[in-house]
Order: C-alpha cells, then structure tokens, then sequence
C-alpha cells in the first residue's frame, strides 16, 4: 500500500501536534517517522490509522481518499507501544482475534494462528495470559496479533520503547528481517536515531508538528537540510560557529591554512574510540573530536598542547 | 505493650458495636427453638414481604446495571454534555437521607404532583405501590455500579479498545469482547452493593408503601411492623434472614473487592 | 505524549469541520435524560414543594428546631467518634498482625451490607429494654448516637487504610533514629499523612448520619427528645404535611450539599498539593 499524506493539521486544545503535513510513504517500504517526543510524530501515525481524526487535510490509501473512514475498515496492523494486549485473553486469543471479527472458518484461524506464533517465535505460550510473559513477547504478540489479519500496511507507534536496551536490540534486526520476508508496508514511530538509522529504508524527521527532512538515512546523515536534522541524526559540535560532526574534524599540531588553533584540555580513550576535547584560542564553546586510538598516537597528542582544527570540506569563517 | 492495648481496645469496640450485637439477634431469634422460626418466616406475610423485596430487587438491579455500564462508558470516554451536573446528579442519592428520598419520589407522584396529577387522571396508580417503591429502590441504589465501573475503566484506558478498533471491531463488538471482560469483576462488585441496598432499603420504600400487611410491606418493612406490633420471633426471624443475606453478600464483597482493579499490564 | 517539546504555534484561523455525526450524541443524551427523569426531577418536587409562604415557620418551629440541632450535634459526634476509632481500627489492621485480622478487615463492610432496619434490630436486642447484659439505652440519646456509629463505621477506617499502607516506614525508622518518641512520631509524620483521609471519611460518616432512618426507628422509641430529622419527616408525610417535611428534607440537602462541596474542595486541594 503507497500512503499519501495530503496538508494534514491537528491541535489538541491550543497544542498544535500537526501543521500542515504533507508526505508520502512508498509501498513495501520501512519507513521510520523520527523525532523528539512530543513533536507529533505519533499523532502523524495515529491519523492514519484513522485512531485520531485530522483537523483538515486528507489521508490517502493507495490513491483513495480514506479521511472519513474509520479504524477498523482500514486493513491495517498498528503496534501500540504499551502492547494493548488484550488482558483477559490468552495469546492464542489475542491473535485470533481480528481474524474472529473478520468471520474467518475456525480450521483457517487455527492454520494461521499457529502460523504466526511460529513466525514470532511463541509456538509454546498459546494458552498463556499477556500478564504472564515478558514485554518482548507481549511486542511479539501484539505484532503477531497484528499481521494475523494480513493489512497492507503495519503501523507500529514506538514498538520497542518500553524494552530493556537488550531486548530492543535483539527486536529491531528481527524487525527488519521479518519486513524483508512479509513485504508489507511498514512505518514506525522511533524517537530512537540509531534505531531509524539502522533498520529504516527511508526517514520522515518530524518536529514542532513539521516534517524537517525525509529520505534515506544516508542522506538525512549526510546533506541534513537544516541543524535540527544534523544535530539529531547523529553527534554534532561547534566549530567556529559551525554544526558539525566530531568525526569530521580534522586535528593538527601545525598550524594549516583555515584551520582555528585551540588547546587540548581532554583526552579520553573509548578503546577503538579516543575522544578529545579542546577549547578554541579565542574563547568558545569546546570542541569534541572523534579520533581513532592509532591517529592519537601519531599525533602523540596529551593534554595542554596546542592543536589546529578544520572540517577539510567546511572553510573557516 | 501499647500495640496489645491498642489492639484489644480496637478489636473490643468492634466486639461491643458490631459483633456482640449480630451474634445477639441469632441467640434472640433461636431463643424458643427452630419451628416458631420456620413457622413465622413461613407465615403468609412474611413470603409476600420476602417475594415484594426480591421482585423490587429484579427489576432495580439489572436497570441500574445497564445503566451504570452504559454510562460509566460514557463518561470515561465520551464527551458528556454538562458533565458536572451528571456527576453531581449519580452521587446525590448517595448524599441525599433515604427519607428525603422517598419524600421526593413522594411529591412527585403523589396526587397533586408534576407526574402524579397525569398518572392519576389517567387511573394508573403509581404511589403506594409496588411500583413507586421500586422507583424509590432504583434511585438510592444508582450510584453504586457507575462509581465502582469509572474509576475502572479509566484505569484501563482506551488502548485495548482502540486495538480492538484497529483489528476490524465495530463499538459493540470492541465493548462486549474486550470492555466488558476487562472490568466484569468491577460490574460484579458493583452488582452486589446493588443488590445489598436494593434488599435492604427501608426509608426511602417506607414513605411511598401503603404498609399493609401481607400486601406492600418489604421484608425490612415487615420486620418493623412485627416489632411495632410486639411479635419479635417474627421480626428477629426476618431480620436474621436479611442479616444472612447480608453476611453472604459481604463474603461476596470480600471475594471480589481485591479483584476489581486492572490486572497490571507490565 | 505531549512533555517538554510542546510546540506552540501561535494563532491560526480554525477550519470548518463537519459537526460529529449526531448518532454520537444519542448516548449521552439518552443518559442525561433518564438521570433527570430519575433523579432530578423527584428532588426539584420536593424543593418546590417546599418553596411555601410556610418554609421559615416550618424550619424554625421550636421542636424542628431542637430536632434539627440535636440531628446536627448527634452526627458531628459520631463523626468525631469516628474519626479517633477509624484511625485506631485502619492501624490495627495495617499496622498490626494476629490470627483473624482477615476475617476482622471484612467485618468492618458489615454495617454496609447489612439492612439499616437490622441494624437497629440488632442494636435493639443487645441494648434495649431486654438487654441481656442489663444495658438499656433504648429511647435515650445515647441509643441514637450508638445507631449512627454502627452504620458509619466503615467510612473513615476505609479512607484512612489505602494512606497507611502507602506510608513509607523508612521516614518513621528515620525519625526513631533521630531520637522521637513514638507519639512523636504518631504525631509529626503519621498524622499529617492521613488526616485529609480521615477528614474526607469523617465528612462521609456526617453527611450518611444526617440523613440515617433505619437504625434509629427501632432504638430511639420514638420519643420527642430522641428524634432526628429524617424521622420528622417522615412524620410529617404520615400526619399530610408534606410542605413542612419538604422544608426540612431541603435543609437536609443543602447540608449535604455544602459537605459534599468542602469535600470536594479538600481533594483538589490535596491533590494540587501532592500533583
């Protein structure tokens, strides 16, 4: 299913969640709706799903204007972040459910329940209660429970937020890796950039009810159309009155041509990793650069010597 | 030392007020043997009393019930037009003296009053009968199931509905599929207060009864009339009766009190 | 969703929406309307039915009068009773542990499932004129005062309970080691903690002993010095004055009515203070 998102507002009281959105959302893609939390991200999901009614504007599902069509006549999955996992059902029922409603033959909902929970990798926790599994197999449920109906489109509103760092880990490639054998449409809400980044093929930034950006992640990382984006996607520092990436600088102890002489206050090693950090001569923020351990030790940089920084692709004010 | 005081001193007060004086009315009516018992509880106008209060409990009871879910529902998650006045209106039964309630239900019906003048024009009775009691009974035993569902239901919140939704479900089939078995133990404890009261209302059924015997009397009303009239094995009988009713609604209470709050869902 | 990144566009035009469907409102129509029918209607009846040239005379005749300050006096002192055993019985039961403390948590319901009617029968047979223990308080003021303490028991205990058993013991370990005494402490943590609880229950026991009926007819004989309004009223219906029983049911309700409003006020308070 392709999605069109057509000047879509809505405000909640005098809080506007969405101004005037407009995007597009290609089919069979996993796209990730990015952005700090209370920009209107989840709202922009949630209209879509039809949980939530736009002010003005339209949505459209593969060209047909679904604006005024409720949730349940959408043919969609949404993953809630809290799981909203039936409670007085057991696994087996929660992921029958939708299936139940659609009138489907007992023998096929028995086929495809089975199915999913082997897909999901809960064959053995059918005749569970929600309450009795840990939340990565309530999220697995709750995605279960979603594709049993098989939607065009899964909508999944911060699937992994309430997980362990762990867990969230072990979901997301398994995320991706599901995507890669079912196809459908996918978009999640993440305010996690390392979690878009890494399993999205393209990235909607949302923030203060705007989009800021989209398209692939290599892109938003590398051309960010404004600070907002750069600072978000990835580490970020100041550099003569610059935003830039501290793995960009390039660190000198001779001076060269552009380059603003600084002196060296931190050195911290992060194994691979060696993190130093220098205040500008003329005053300023202090800069952190990313280096290697081995450009340390070519530099044989410590502390209180003095350093001349450049972004070689960045002239200097 | 003063935690053994404190603890005696308590568990004596409850002793003197609650249980010395429950365990009296079994010694007083079993005072003259089991068959003056059977014979006064099986007495013409003591079933009549006994069949009066459950017809008044089967009709206020599911109406409540209804009511209390439906709009529980709504106002915990619809938008309610005036909702301080729907709030204020649920609880005043709960702050208005049973007395003042049958008064109104009194006024209203009776001859001259707003409904009564029409009911009695057209020769349909409603005060001092079964039917303004029953009136009486469903206004003092509203508030319990909506106060016991609302707290519920926000407790829940509304994503298992909306996933419900999502899932294809219309509201009816969201609602009785995955609502109403989320808060069940709620609606139950709820039904039993309902009940409790519905059984044991006296004031307010007492104003709007004609009080005759072996006709509008409820068993509460009877056990009244028989004291009045000095024939306490009968009173102290239905009184027993109603006290072990109530002590088997309390088990249910007990059963069900801990249970009605939302499985966490962590 | 909404926390520390609200975006606040100032001013747009609002757009025109489609009004929301009118079958929406059908619900909360049908609600409101049964409640004012139900409710509503009967207690307008009786406050216009107690809007007569006769509402001050009724209200300050001198028995109504002394009934109404005795009803008054009788409810605050079981409310006071209350609030000092409530809190006592709440300890007990979180506080303290011996065999049957369960079957005691339960027993505290009681007086709420137990028909009004039976609760004075109950009272009757232990304290009245055949008293088996020789206490006969029947048609005194006394006999009044126990009736509405047996039926408002459970108020305050219930209120005062869920507040002890959130109560951090930590901060009255702390406190015993900083050297305080346990009244001490009873008094500069405990009591702090719970007394909005057991304020909001001792309202609640006031309010429901204003009103009570049941458990006083069969124990105050009804005599002129023991009457409460509730039974007035009730007079006055059975004698066909219903003006005069309106004029007193109303000063009944607006009793209530200013409870139940302070008590609102206390919990928004309250709540605004631990927000």
């Amino acid at each position: 299913m392709s999605i069109q998102v057509r000047d879509v507002s809505k405000s909640f009281g005098d809080f506007h969640a969405l101004v005037d959105v407009t995007a597009d959302i290609e089919p069979g893609h996993l796209t990730a709706v990015l952005g700090p939390s209370g920009g209107g991200k989840s709202t922009l999901l949630r209209i879509i799903a039809g949980l939530e009614t736009a002010d003005s504007g339209h949505v459209l599902i593969d060209g047909k204007d679904v604006t005024n069509v409720p949730a349940r006549q959408r043919g969609i999955g949404f993953v809630f972040q809290h799981y909203a996992a039936f409670t007085h059902m057991t696994v087996w029922e929660n992921v029958a459910f939708g299936l139940k409603i659609a009138k489907t033959s007992k023998p096929r909902i028995k086929e495809r329940v089975a199915e999913l929970l082997a897909l999901v990798h809960l064959d053995g926790f059918a005749s569970r209660y929600p309450a009795e599994l840990s939340g990565g197999q309530r999220q697995r449920m709750a995605l279960a429970r979603a594709l049993a109906v098989e939607p065009g489109l899964l909508l999944l509103d911060e699937p992994f937020g309430a997980l362990d760092v762990k867990v969230r880990q072990e979901l997301r490639e398994w995320l991706r890796r599901l995507h890669d054998e079912v196809h459908t449409t996918t978009i999640f809400v993440t305010h996690d950039q390392e979690e878009a980044m890494e399993i999205a093929d393209r990235i909607i930034v949302v923030n203060h009810g705007r989009i800021e950006q989209s398209g692939p992640p290599e892109d938003l990382y590398d051309r960010p159309a404004n600070d907002f984006v750069m600072s978000f996607l990835g580490p970020v520092t100041t550099l003569g009155g610059q935003l830039v990436r501290p793995h960009d600088i390039h660190v000198s102890t001779r001076p060269t041509t552009g380059a603003h002489r600084a002196t060296l206050e931190r050195v911290v090693s992060l194994g691979f990793e060696t993190r130093i950090v220098a205040t500008p001569a003329g005053g300023g923020e202090p800069v952190t650069v990313q280096l290697t351990r081995n450009q340390v030790h070519e530099l044989a940089l410590e502390v209180g010597d003095t350093v001349y920084l450049n972004v070689p692709h960045v002239a200097a004010a | 030392m003063g935690k053994y005081a404190l603890r005696y001193a308590v568990l004596g007060y409850l002793a003197l007020l609650l249980v010395a004086p429950v365990a009296m009315v079994g010694y007083r009516t079993f005072q003259h043997g089991v068959s003056p018992v059977w014979d006064a509880l099986s007495s013409h106008d003591a079933v009549q009393a006994l069949k009066l209060s459950l017809l008044i409990t089967v009709i206020a009871v599911p109406i409540n019930v209804v009511f209390g879910i439906s709009t529980g529902w709504l106002l915990a998650r619809r938008r309610m037009p005036l909702p301080w006045l729907v709030n204020a209106l649920i609880n005043l039964p709960f702050a208005m003296s049973p007395v003042v309630v049958g008064l109104a239900v009194f006024v209203l019906y009776s001859r001259t009053g707003w409904i009564g003048t029409y009911l009695f024009s057209h020769g349909i009775p409603v005060l001092f009968t079964w039917k303004a009691m029953t009136i009486a009974t469903i206004f003092v035993s509203l508030p319990f199931v909506v106060r016991e569902v609302v707290p519920v239901l926000e407790e829940l919140g509304s994503e298992q509905e909306q996933a419900a939704a999502v899932l294809g479900a219309s509201t009816l089939q969201s609602f009785f599929r995955v609502t109403l078995p989320a808060i069940r133990w709620a609606v139950v404890y709820g039904t039993i207060l309902t009940v409790a009261r519905s059984l044991g209302e006296y004031g307010a059924v007492n104003i709007v009864s004609s009080n005759i015997v072996g006709q509008s009397l409820t068993l509460p009303l009877y056990v009244n009339n028989r004291i009045n009239q000095l024939d306490p094995t009968a009173a102290y009988s239905a009184g027993l009766l109603l006290a072990v009713i109530s002590l088997l609604i309390l088990v249910g209470m007990t059963a069900f009190s801990s249970r009605r709050h939302v499985e966490a869902d962590k | 969703m909404a926390d520390t990144a609200l975006a606040r566009v100032p001013g747009r035009p609002r757009r025109w929406s489609l009004p929301r469907p009118v079958v929406a409102g059908v619900g909360p129509g049908l609600s409101v309307l049964y409640l004012s029918l139900l409710v509503g209607l009967p207690v307008a009846a009786v406050i216009s039915q107690s809007a007569h040239h006769t509402f001050w005379s009724s209200v300050t005749q001198p028995h109504t009068r002394s009934v109404l300050e005795f009803t008054v006096l009788v409810a605050l002192g079981a409310a006071v009773i209350d609030a000092v055993t409530g809190v006592a019985l709440a300890w007990v039961l979180v506080r303290d542990d011996f065999p049957g403390k369960r079957i005691v948590n339960a027993l505290i319901d009681l007086p709420f499932a137990l028909p009004t009617i039976v609760a004075g029968l109950v009272l009757l047979s232990l304290y009245g004129p055949s008293s088996p223990v020789g206490v006969n308080v029947a048609g005194t003021r006394i006999a009044v005062l126990f009736a509405l303490l047996f039926v408002t028991l459970p108020f305050v205990t219930r209120a005062v309970q869920p507040v002890l058993l959130t109560l951090e013991r930590d901060v009255e370990d702390a406190a015993a080691c900083l050297g305080a005494r346990p009244w001490t402490i009873f008094r500069r943590i405990i009591l702090p903690a719970i007394l909005p609880a057991t304020l909001t229950g001792a309202s609640l026991a006031f309010a429901r002993a204003l009103g009570e009926f049941g458990s006083v007819v069969l124990i105050s004989g009804n005599l002129p010095h023991t009457e409460i309004a509730s039974q007035v009223i009730f007079q006055d219906v059975e004698n066909g004055v219903p003006q005069s029983a309106a004029a007193i049911g109303v000063v009944l309700l607006g009793m209530a009515l200013v409870i139940f409003l302070l008590l609102a006020f206390l919990t928004r308070r309250n709540a605004a203070r631990h927000g």
